[in-house]
């Protein structure tokens, strides 16, 4: 048998650190609209939302950091709502709407929280940086002017190995700001 | 990581579930703790019925003396229902510490209550709220106490093919002071050692207290000796002490590389004094 050369060949994704899965044909179609398209593929119930984003998709914006939902890098915002993709199976996400770090800049122009995040060095290597931002928009759109602490405490499901969160908090701050103003 | 394959079913209504869940299936609720264990190919369910889609299943409704919390109502709707701050503030309070905010979205109390992780917050909150779980399977449904629910680590008084339908907590009047503190592990948020107190007071003394335990040993638990020492005490510091110390006494603690047993011992008596001191503080 040849090897599988894409992701749709393994029915999964196509990273090789792991096993190859057995191809499987129980399959079931899902339609979800991620960043304002519609799109309708057949899904293994097993398929995590992060391997669909990034192999089905071809939205890479949302990282796989610890794959243990640890981390944050992953998130995304499924139904108004900042969840972290690599815990979710994407057949839970049929009819849902999606939201990624690739749908936050309209128009040629970046988002306020984006905007934010480079003028206020919110970041050193970025690779925390797409969940980051998707977690700043769910605090952001419940309380518009958080304390430093409320910040802090919104953050907790991102990890960032780099920058030691302080300019990640002025950065919130800055978004805050942006919005209100 | 990828889990192993398995049948996915997203019923309507919980009747379907129901019958599904008799034939051997497993619910699907958050998937907070199921997913990771599933992606660790801890648990290898073969047939998950998604609960997500089952309306009327989150709810947060005041009835009486007590409010009903549907199996699938979320940890962020619970530490922010207005119902729950103003009248139940410990469940609220104890729903803020869970996980993080991405976890705190997607997780349900059901989910979490049914897994009954030994480290989990929301049973120390249900053991001094003295909560009472409705457990639901095809034919019948039934209501046990949170004491008699939680029966060991990830071991809880659910039957095959039943699942938590409802948590029903009491409406906590104006005379009754909460808190609920916490040492967590700082990478996965569960709990090392988390006491949940629940005080009333009658004149200057403390008419009723509770205390429920969660991260020390097997299982989350109250703590009746503590709580029968503070019971007619004024609840002045020496007092507050005396009755922490007695939290942990013949508790068989768990021992892993976060805290050894002695070191959780001495944690549970530190914020039990902790958390009695806010509680009373808290009484209007």
């Amino acid at each position: 048998m040849p090897l599988p050369t894409s992701a749709l060949d393994f029915g999964i994704f196509n990273d090789r650190r792991y096993p190859l899965p057995e191809v499987s044909a129980m399959t079931e179609t899902i339609n979800v609209n991620i960043n304002g398209t519609t799109y309708s593929h057949d899904v293994e119930p097993r398929l995590l939302l992060i391997h669909y984003l990034r192999e089905v998709v071809g939205l890479t914006g949302p990282h796989i950091g610890c794959e243990t939902s640890l981390c944050g890098a992953c998130t995304v915002e499924l139904s108004g709502k900042a969840v972290k993709s690599c815990a979710v199976f994407a057949i839970q996400c049929d009819g849902a709407k999606i939201l990624t770090i690739e749908g936050m800049a309209a128009n040629g122009k970046l988002h306020k929280i984006q905007e934010a995040f480079w003028n206020e060095h919110g970041l050193q290597c970025g690779f925390c940086t797409p969940g980051m931002i998707m977690t700043t928009k769910q605090i952001l759109d419940r309380n518009p002017n958080p304390s430093d602490q409320e910040i802090r405490h919104g953050l907790e499901g991102n990890l960032c190995r780099c920058t030691g969160y302080q300019h990640i908090v002025n950065a919130v701050k800055a978004a805050a700001k942006a919005a209100g103003a | 990581m990828i889990p192993q394959q398995f049948e996915y079913s997203a019923p309507k209504t919980l009747d379907e579930a129901l019958g599904l869940l008799a034939e051997g299936a497993r619910p699907l609720a958050g998937g907070m703790s199921l997913i990771p264990m599933m992606k660790l190919r801890l648990s290898n369910p073969e047939h998950l019925v998604d609960l997500g889609r089952i309306k009327d299943l989150s709810y947060i409704r005041e009835q009486g003396t007590v409010i009903h919390i549907g199996a699938t109502t979320t940890h962020h709707d619970v530490e922010s229902s207005p119902l729950l701050r103003g009248k139940c503030p410990l469940l609220a309070e104890t729903a803020s510490h869970i996980g993080d905010v991405q976890v705190r979205n997607m997780g349900t109390i059901g989910g979490s209550v049914a897994h009954a992780d030994p480290a989990a917050d929301y049973p120390a909150a249900l053991q001094a709220l003295e909560a009472k779980i409705v457990l639901k399977g095809a034919k019948s449904e039934r209501t046990v106490s949170a004491a008699d629910f939680f029966v060991d680590t990830f071991t809880t008084a659910l039957e095959s093919g039943e699942i938590v339908r409802e948590v029903i907590v009491p409406v906590d009047g104006s005379g009754t002071g909460t808190s609920y503190q916490k040492v967590l592990q700082p990478a996965s948020g569960f709990a090392i050692v988390g006491i949940a107190v629940r005080v009333r007071k009658q004149g200057d003394k403390v008419a009723m207290a509770r205390i429920g335990v969660t991260g020390l040993s097997n299982r989350a638990f109250r703590a009746t000796a503590a709580e029968k020492a503070l019971e007619g005490r004024s609840g002045s510091p020496a007092e507050i002490q005396a009755v922490a110390a007695l939290v942990g006494q013949g508790v068989d603690a768990n021992s892993d590389l976060h805290a050894s047993a002695d070191y959780r011992l001495h944690l549970a008596s530190v914020y039990a004094a902790k958390a009695l001191a806010v509680a009373l503080g808290r009484i209007a």
